[in-house]
């Protein structure tokens, strides 16, 4: 019983085995590609593991605090950012080995040419509140 | 069963659930559908009369809940059976269900522990069919979606009904420890949203105790009362650990002790040790020593021992390892940590207080900073720096 986000990036992750950009897919491909994600998503309801799954926009601002009494200061985005976040998804699994073995099937959502995309995912523990109460 | 004096109605309803899906079941419905019509009962009385003055409250709650759910039963049953009938040209009424137990509620424990189900699985089934909570609030206890929840439960049901269909019998005594098991992980998930699962789990624990005659169960309801007793003092206003050896042993709730100890000592009687034993004889030690000075640390080292003994667990050997420290003086602890495996959780983190009270700061601030990057939780997590920052600044621990 431990929660993981599954984290999908745009820029930062090595390069996946079937690195075709979406926008050079064609339109069939993306509805199915789309519609393996919903599928996903709506399977993980049904096993009950399914907590949370959000897409990011790729373009955001910089923000930081100014001082008393001034607004604060936006910049960027900057081009160089090396890490980009396309999306989340947060599952709550028995065990890390399960939430691998979902992170490798969400990876096998199909690309260009109807072929799996083989996408590295980044799988991370969430930090519980508390210790347990006997620890 | 009569209401007891005092006892608020939704405990009453509660504490009602597993008996009415018994009496369900001795009717001749299967476990998944009585479950289900008793849980549809529990949120009409919900909806209905719970909330209004106590005029509106039946007279005999039980017999409200078994009508309800009962009618609810037969309505469900009907739709499933005309359903079939659409589907399958077949009008087959269901098959009876299994001949219950003496004891409906204890085997209620029994299925919804099952060994076929996930731990998650059969902690949410627990929570639902023996504790009487709504789906709602094991949602937010656990902190995912009603909906991923509700399916969760509904899974685990079908799985054990399967179970039942195919005439398991899981119900002897060896398998008492997969029921505590359960019990033990929804007590250590503490306190978080609207429910006391630590709270919870000591009901549980107490009313299964008074269902059965195993010391193991006394030996888990008494180590969840000696913990619970705690509780208060584990934690600062601003939300930080406080470690065992710095609470206010003021705060410490002796009605609970009291009661942990001598439930303990009834079972350890028994002479039929097991690990929950063992681990509350270790809590009882800390709850006896009026400061944390005069811990028996010998006696705590001993029953380290047998735990060893009945566990083999690196996790045991591991707090063994802090016990010889204080038995024994750092050099002892950190040669009894040396034979255990660096990756254990917490290794570094017991490295660094050990090697504290060595008089090595440097390689204790070092492990300290290891230790909170790798902890599983943010209250340890901010604990151990704290630790680290403290030692940097040249600040001396507290002993």
């Amino acid at each position: 019983m431990a929660k993981y986000l599954l984290l999908k990036h745009y820029r930062g992750n090595p390069a996946a085995v079937n690195d075709v950009p979406m926008d050079q897919w064609t339109p069939e491909e993306v509805s199915a590609h789309l519609a393996y994600m919903d599928d996903f998503a709506k399977r993980l309801e049904g096993t009950g593991e399914y907590v949370d799954g959000q897409a990011l926009a790729p373009e955001g601002a910089w923000v930081r605090y100014d001082g008393e009494g001034r607004p604060p200061v936006t910049d960027g985005p900057f081009a160089e950012t090396k890490d980009l976040i396309a999306g989340w998804m947060v599952i709550d699994v028995d065990s890390y080995d399960r939430a691998v073995e979902l992170a490798g099937e969400l990876s096998a959502a199909p690309g260009a040419g109807g072929k799996p995309i083989h996408e590295w995912l980044e799988v991370r523990p969430f930090l519980a509140a508390h210790p347990s109460v006997t620890d | 069963m009569t209401p007891r004096a005092s006892e608020p109605d939704d405990v009453l309803l509660r504490r009602l659930v597993p008996q009415v899906i018994g009496v369900l079941v001795r009717r001749g419905a299967d476990f998944a559908a009585a479950e289900d019509a008793v849980q549809d009962a529990l949120v009409e009385a919900v909806r209905t009369w719970l909330p209004g003055p106590a005029a509106d409250r039946p007279q005999d709650p039980k017999g409200w809940l078994v009508t309800v759910a009962w009618r609810r039963f037969l309505d469900a049953t009907r739709s499933d059976a005309a359903r079939r009938r659409r589907e399958d040209h077949a009008g087959e009424e269901p098959e009876p269900g299994p001949v219950p137990a003496a004891d409906d509620t204890l085997r209620l424990y029994f299925l919804c522990a099952h060994p076929s189900l996930t731990p998650s699985s059969a902690v949410a089934l627990t929570l639902r069919a023996v504790g009487g909570l709504t789906t709602r609030q094991i949602a937010q206890a656990y902190l995912v979606p009603e909906a991923t929840m509700a399916q969760r439960i509904s899974r685990a049901k079908r799985t054990v009904s399967a179970e039942v269909a195919r005439g398991d019998r899981f119900d002897r005594p060896g398998d008492v420890a997969t029921v505590l098991r359960v019990l033990y992980l929804v007590f250590n998930e503490g306190y978080s949203g609207d429910v006391d699962l630590a709270a919870e789990a000591i009901r549980l624990t107490r009313q299964l105790a008074a269902a059965s005659d195993h010391p193991e169960v006394a030996g888990l309801l008494a180590l969840m009362l000696l913990h619970h007793a705690r509780r208060d003092a584990r934690t600062a206003p601003d939300g930080a650990l406080v470690p065992l050896a710095e609470q206010d042993r003021g705060r410490w709730d002796t009605t609970a002790i009291a009661e942990g100890v001598r439930i303990l000592q009834a079972a350890l009687a028994r002479d039929r040790l097991g690990e929950y034993q063992a681990q509350a004889a270790i809590a009882a030690l800390h709850a006896d020593a009026p400061r944390a000075e005069e811990t028996d640390w010998v006696q705590v080292v001993e029953w380290y021992d047998e735990l060893v003994r009945l566990t083999d667990s690196p996790v045991v050997r591991l707090n063994r390892a802090v016990a010889v420290g204080e038995a024994d003086g750092p050099r002892a602890g950190l040669a009894a940590l040396a034979e255990l495996d660096g990756a254990l959780p917490r290794h570094d983190a017991v490295a660094a207080y050990l090697h504290e009270r060595d008089g090595d700061l440097a390689t204790a601030a070092r492990l300290y900073a290891a230790a909170a990057r790798a902890a599983s939780n943010v209250a340890e997590r901010d604990h151990l720096t704290r630790q680290a920052a403290r030692i940097n600044a040249g600040v001396p621990g507290r002993r």
